[in-house]
């Protein structure tokens, strides 16, 4: 163990403990162990990156060339009750441009431990799906003469979810403040009713058409829920994400549960969740694609769009507009935009990015156009 | 061409400047205009030295004649002496660029001349003096020398003029500032509408917000400062009354529903002071707000709007030079109107008019006016166009260059070159040369180029003396040419077997899209490669061309050769494994010899000579040679690997030995299995070029040996096994009728989250595409194994089972975006069907094989899908094109320091160690660092 220690600032944990997993049912001695670390050092040193490598570039063409080989539809094959996710190039995508508002949101529940061995879980999943008034009823109807809604209840519905009529009046009335809400007397079905006097039917049909989305039970956004087995665990998968309201739960295990809401997570967890977040779902798309890419590509694109502590898009808007050249923004887009903000400030280009002195035929300052030579020139004597 | 390059990229430079009101500082146009306006030069030199921050270090050697002339009279510093040997060497580098924007004065002191004439040329064709197309403005026609410089056409870079408006008028750039600025100003005393004492905390504000999060969010500041001033109608400096200002797109202001005039509203801007500019985001050295109502216009050099003389002998003018006629012309004619006292209307109709022609000078895309056009109705591109998106001046000229001493054809494959060698043919050879730079050591050697001329190979076509002066090697210049030669002067040779190349493929997604090759001369006339390197540059051979740069420079040559060349960019850098392996026959040839092939000791080493190898000791001493044995001749003898085939044997190499397994696709082919990028860390990357290329071509010359085809009998099947076939697809249908029954009852079980419709077409699915891979199976089981066509997809080589299944038995079903085939028609799929009918053929299932023929129906399925494939992939070329330029443009500038951390340009962090681990991952083995295999070297 104690040699290990001696290693540490030399290696990585990963790789330290790599060689403790694969060497723990060999016998080794000290010395062979010392051997084969030095070994590893060396390798290690000779695989670094060297200084001035444009990694940005590389991470770019690593993920930007297998982005002509992905698919753009969502395909699969096997019809095996899965989410409908969206994947492929859109995803990544959507993913990059740092979209607030993403096509398909979807959590990955996990749960503590007796519920996640199949205890109720069904029944979690059924108390987390949201419930609108309109899946819970049968029929909308307006009552002229009073000017009221008459909603008719679907009791059989109403029994799965296990929810009293009772308990529907309050919520309901609880998120309609202008109205007043009763059950009828036969208990089939809840009548509503403006407390403001003189209601036109034109509000009043406008009324019911809002009152459909009333939210009943469960949590707000999920509209789909799925438990599935995934290696000896049950795991509820959503389409929706409400990843504050989940995370409350009694049963829910809040570390591993996820979302693929990137935006959701930097609210709630922070830049460095987000960040991992980006680098986890562009990961599961290139992977599923079948393509190979290596992660460390993958974590400085979502670096950069980390950096500023807000998650900023590979956009006009986001990343790019960031740049300190003047020059280097113009030439990606809108130039005309940013050459005339530019001279009003009088702003300097200081020309230490690539793209201005390409423009200007100079080297850039990266890899071998990286180093100078600082040298004493003998001065010429002057005619 | 350097020199034309450059030209261009100063008009461009030239014409930014003018069109923005910006000065860009390039020294050269400075100093050129410096030299020829002397005392104005002075007189700005002190007024704005900090604006000339500029480097002390300007320009390439191509602008050396100008700066030269400059530098002799401004800078006092060493000029750089007439050598005998003039060196294009770059001597000075441009260190920062200022923009901002140009005053009315400055316009004024670098213009050359002064237009006031909207003719163009006289009787004669001689341009006509004040006109637009004044000698003093530049050259472009031949012979004749510039007015303002003396120098002649592709030497002098163009001079400004400028033209005086009779009445001044708005820029369209600056539209909305202004209107902010007439919104937020005091009518009367122009200052800002912010009471004095607090004009300090706000710019301490704006000053925090930029130290904060840079000059982003300071102009986010701004903006919030500046909405909050419209509503203010009391001005706190000297309490006058506010009006309501309005505009009417796109260059008319309104105070009031009364329309302000341009002058009224430059008077306004010229009173307010330095101090409230700032809160603005206008920094008074730099730019002013009157400014931005123009009272003088500069007027382009002709050298960045070049007539063009058409075949007829006519003109033809730039589209600029025909926008400016137009305002010269209204100018002149609003002048002559007020001299004469014309009546207000008119003068204000003209002045309109005015305004109109400089917008579209500068834009011609504003919204609410109509674009000005040629006669033939097409728009004018004016100065924003010029500047604006790919074919603008940015993307196209400025970060995309050409080059000269490129070719360019169709590719055809030769495995017989090597790896990192590229065949080129004598036609191409003839013409692109390689200048090679004459001292006493070479001179004889040279000169047998020059006997040679320009048509016997080898020999060259150019010669250039020590001035620079390039001249043509014929049959006349030939003798002379050869007495003339001495050290210093450069030979541009033909190209010649080993020199170096840069070979490319478009699109370069790839830093390995370009890579260097050594030159192969040979007949024929096609770019000649070997089939192994095809996968990084994604070539193949059904009519692809490919581009051939040669290097000009001894710089360009050692980064070609270090940095570029295939054995360099043998490991991926995308996934840490290598990106070139065989293919095609390279892959199924060996899998037959390591597999089967028992040859005997003659025909062994015939082989192994056909593919290059002499030293034949490492054959084993008996009559009969097995394949794997035949294959270990080219492994080193240390070499030792485990790895796995496709079908889960194993493969053990010991000593330079194959033991046990064969070769396939896992182990030869690129970017999967261990075995070449173990190869690469142990021997090297020439080594590995050098066994992969002889792999390559002994799997090749096996086939020739053996015999290699494919033929349509082998997907023949047996009767009995056609019969077990249709019997599951026939199943199969029968257990989907049974579903639609079901579906039709509504007694399916719905899964959770799905409508009953939903589950049913998940279950159809589920139930057909077990079918297919069932009959998959059976053909599998059934196809002769030493069929070649099973060969290929055994080995990896092109082809899978599946491949063959849809030949031999099913084709299967058709899918739609992970559906069924549903459009068509209402109700059905095409108009052979009924209407709601689930059955699977009605839904695009293909139950025949591609031998036996498809149906009708079965046919038009398979091209709906077809098609809706190559839709997919026409649309998503464009967009992962943008995605990767998005990211490109992004990423750029990030490399690692040499304290290991990520930054940007801006230096600042992005990670603190290159992927948290600092792993180069082309110098890791597909990203880890492979600590098995460093044990096991070790030994445990």
């Amino acid at each position: 163990m104690s040699i290990y220690n001696e290693y540490k600032t030399k290696l990585t944990p990963k790789i330290i403990e790599d060689i403790q997993d694969y060497l723990k049912d060999k016998k080794v001695n000290d010395a062979k162990l010392r051997k084969i670390l030095d070994k590893v050092v060396e390798e290690y040193e000779q695989a670094r990156v060297h200084a001035g490598e444009s990694v940005g570039v590389i991470a770019a063409e690593s993920i930007g060339e297998p982005g002509t080989q992905m698919t753009l539809n969502t395909f699969h094959f096997a019809g095996v009750a899965e989410m409908n996710v969206t994947l492929g190039l859109p995803r990544i995508i959507e993913i990059l441009d740092g979209r607030k508002k993403i096509k398909t949101p979807m959590m990955e529940i996990y749960l503590k431990k007796p519920y996640s061995a199949g205890k109720n879980v069904k029944e979690i999943a059924l108390s987390i799906k949201e419930t609108k008034l309109e899946e819970i009823s049968t029929e909308f109807s307006i009552n002229l003469v009073e000017s009221a809604i008459t909603v008719a209840l679907d009791k059989i519905k109403i029994k799965e979810l296990r929810i009293t009529l009772a308990q529907i009046v309050t919520v309901v009335s609880k998120q309609l403040k202008g109205f007043s809400v009763k059950a009828s007397k036969d208990g089939s079905s809840i009548i509503l009713k403006s407390r403001s006097q003189e209601e036109s039917l034109n509000e009043v049909y406008k009324a019911k058409e809002k009152i459909k989305d009333t939210h009943i039970t469960g949590v707000k956004g999920i509209s789909q829920v799925l438990p599935v087995k995934r290696e000896e665990e049950f795991v509820i998968i959503t389409a929706g994400s409400n990843l504050t309201d989940i995370l409350q739960l009694a049963e829910v295990d809040n570390f591993r549960t996820t979302t693929n809401d990137i935006f959701e997570i930097q609210e709630i967890l922070g830049i460095e969740a987000a960040r991992q977040a980006i680098v986890d779902e562009v990961f599961k798309v290139i992977e599923n694609q079948g393509l190979n890419v290596d992660v460390r590509h993958i974590m400085l694109v979502a670096d950069t769009m980390c950096v500023s502590g807000f998650t900023k898009g590979i956009t006009r808007f986001g990343v790019v507009s960031e740049k300190a050249s003047v020059l280097a923004r113009a030439s990606f887009e809108t130039p005309i935009k940013h050459i005339i903000s530019a001279a009003l400030i009088g702003e300097v280009d200081k020309l230490d990015s690539v793209v201005e002195n390409v423009m200007l035929n100079q080297p850039v300052p990266i890899g071998t156009g990286l180093p100078g030579l600082v040298t004493k020139i003998k001065k010429k004597e002057e005619k | 061409m350097a020199k034309e390059t450059k030209d261009k990229e100063k008009a461009k430079e030239s014409k930014a400047e003018e069109k923005l009101e910006e000065v860009k500082e390039e020294t050269e146009e400075k100093k050129a205009e410096e030299t020829q306006k002397e005392e104005a030069a002075e007189e700005k030199k002190e007024k704005e030295p900090e604006k000339e921050t500029k480097e002390e270090k300007p320009g390439t050697a191509a602008e050396e004649t100008q700066k030269e002339e400059a530098a002799e009279e401004k800078t006092e510093k060493t000029k750089p002496e007439k050598m005998e040997l003039q060196e294009q060497y770059i001597y000075k580098q441009v260190n920062s660029i200022v923009f901002s924007v140009l005053p009315p004065k400055t316009i004024k002191d670098m213009a050359s001349a002064k237009i006031v004439t909207p003719e163009l040329y006289d009787k004669e064709g001689y341009p006509v003096d004040g006109g637009l197309m004044d000698i003093r403005l530049g050259v472009i026609d031949p012979g004749l020398r510039c007015k303002t410089c003396g120098s002649k056409l592709k030497e002098c870079i163009g001079h400004f003029g400028y033209i005086e408006l009779a009445r001044p008028v708005m820029h369209i750039k600056f539209i909305a500032l202004l209107l902010n600025l007439l919104k937020s100003t005091c009518r009367d005393c122009s200052r800002i509408l912010i009471p004095q004492n607090k004009i300090e905390k706000y710019k301490e504000i704006l000053d925090a917000a930029e130290k904060e999060k840079g000059l982003e969010e300071r102009r986010n500041k701004i903006k919030e400062i500046i909405t909050n001033l419209k509503t203010i109608n009391k001005c706190p400096h000297c309490k006058a009354r506010q009006q309501k200002i309005t505009i009417e797109k796109p260059t008319t202001l309104f105070e009031n529903e009364k329309r302000i005039t341009p002058i009224e509203i430059r008077t306004r801007l010229e009173k307010m002071p330095d101090e409230d500019c700032e809160l603005f985001g206008i920094i008074p050295p730099h730019a002013r707000p009157e400014w931005m109502v123009l009272t003088i216009l500069p007027i382009p050099p002709v050298t960045m709007r070049p007539s063009i003389t058409l075949e007829s002998g006519e003109r033809s003018e730039d589209d600029l030079t025909h926008k400016m006629g137009d305002i010269v012309r209204i100018n002149q004619r609003l002048f002559e109107n007020i001299n004469a006292g014309a009546p207000e209307i008119i003068v204000e109709d003209l002045w309109d008019l005015l305004q109109y022609h400089i917008t579209t000078f500068f834009d011609n895309a504003v919204a609410q006016l109509p674009p000005a056009r040629h006669r033939s109705g097409q728009p004018l591109k004016t100065l924003t166009e010029r500047i604006k998106s790919k074919e603008g001046r940015i993307r196209h000229n400025l970060a995309g260059k050409r080059t000269n001493f490129c070719a360019r054809t169709v590719i055809s494959p030769d495995p017989m070159l090597k790896l990192n060698e590229v065949g080129v043919p004598m036609v191409i050879a003839l013409k692109l040369t390689v200048p090679e730079r004459v001292n006493e050591w070479n001179l004889a050697y040279l000169k047998k180029f020059v006997e040679n001329g320009s048509d016997k190979y080898p020999g060259a076509n150019y010669i250039i003396r020590p001035d620079g002066k390039k001249k043509k090697i014929t049959d006349e210049t030939k003798e002379a040419t050869l007495e003339e030669i001495q050290p210093g002067y450069i030979i541009e040779r033909h190209l010649m077997d080993g020199d170096r190349a840069i070979f490319n493929r478009q699109p370069s997604l790839h830093r390995m899209s370009m890579m260097c090759h050594k030159v192969k001369v040979l007949p024929g006339k096609t770019l000649r490669l070997n089939p192994a390197v095809c996968h990084p540059y994604n070539a193949d051979f059904d009519g692809d061309e490919m581009n051939l740069h040669i290097p000009q420079t001894e710089e360009g040559r050692a980064e070609a050769e270090i940095l570029l060349e295939v054995q360099n960019q043998l490991i991926s850098l995308r996934y840490g494994l290598s990106i070139i392996g065989c293919v095609q026959d390279g892959i199924s040839g060996n899998y037959l010899l390591t597999k089967e092939l028992v040859l005997s000791r003659q025909e062994a080493i015939d082989l192994l000579s056909s593919v290059g190898i002499e030293d034949f000791s490492k054959l084993p001493k008996k009559e009969k040679i097995h394949g794997k044995e035949i294959f270990s001749v080219l492994i080193p003898d240390d070499f030792n690997f485990t790895g796995k085939t496709r079908s889960g044997e194993e493969v053990v190499i010991k000593d330079g030995k194959l033991i046990s397994g064969h070769m396939d696709r896992n182990n030869l082919g690129e970017g999967s299995g261990l075995l070449l990028r173990n190869i690469h860390k142990k021997y090297g990357k020439h080594a590995t070029i050098e066994i992969l290329g002889n792999i390559f071509r002994l799997g090749i010359f096996v086939l020739f040996k053996h015999g290699f085809t494919t033929a349509v009998s082998d997907t023949d099947l047996p009767e009995g096994i056609r019969i077990k076939i249709n019997e599951t697809l026939e199943n199969a249908k029968k257990e989907v009728v049974s579903l639609i029954g079901l579906y039709y009852d509504n007694k399916l079980e719905t899964f959770p989250g799905k409508t009953l419709r939903e589950t049913l077409e998940l279950r159809i699915l589920e139930v057909l595409n077990k079918a297919r891979n069932e009959t998959g199976k059976i053909v599998a089981n059934e196809a002769d194994k030493s069929s070649h066509t099973m060969i290929m997809a055994d080995s990896g080589a092109r082809g899978n089972l599946l491949n063959l299944a849809q030949m031999a038995a099913c084709v299967g079903q058709q899918a739609m975006g992970g559906k069924r085939v549903e459009k068509g028609f209402t109700g059905r799929t095409l108009s052979s069907f009924k209407k709601g009918d689930l059955s699977p053929e009605a839904h695009g299932f293909i139950s025949n094989g591609f031998k036996t023929g498809l149906t009708p129906y079965e046919f038009f399925f398979g091209a709906i899908t077809g098609r809706d494939s190559l839709m997919d992939t026409a649309l998503r070329t464009p967009k992962s094109g943008y995605l990767y330029r998005r990211l490109t443009n992004a990423m750029q500038d990030l490399k690692v320091e040499y304290d290991h951390t990520v930054r940007d340009a801006a230096q600042k962090i992005i990670q603190f160690d290159y992927g948290e681990d600092g792993v180069d991952v082309s110098k890791s083995e597909n990203g880890i660092i492979n600590i098995k295999r460093i044990i096991k070297t070790i030994g445990v």
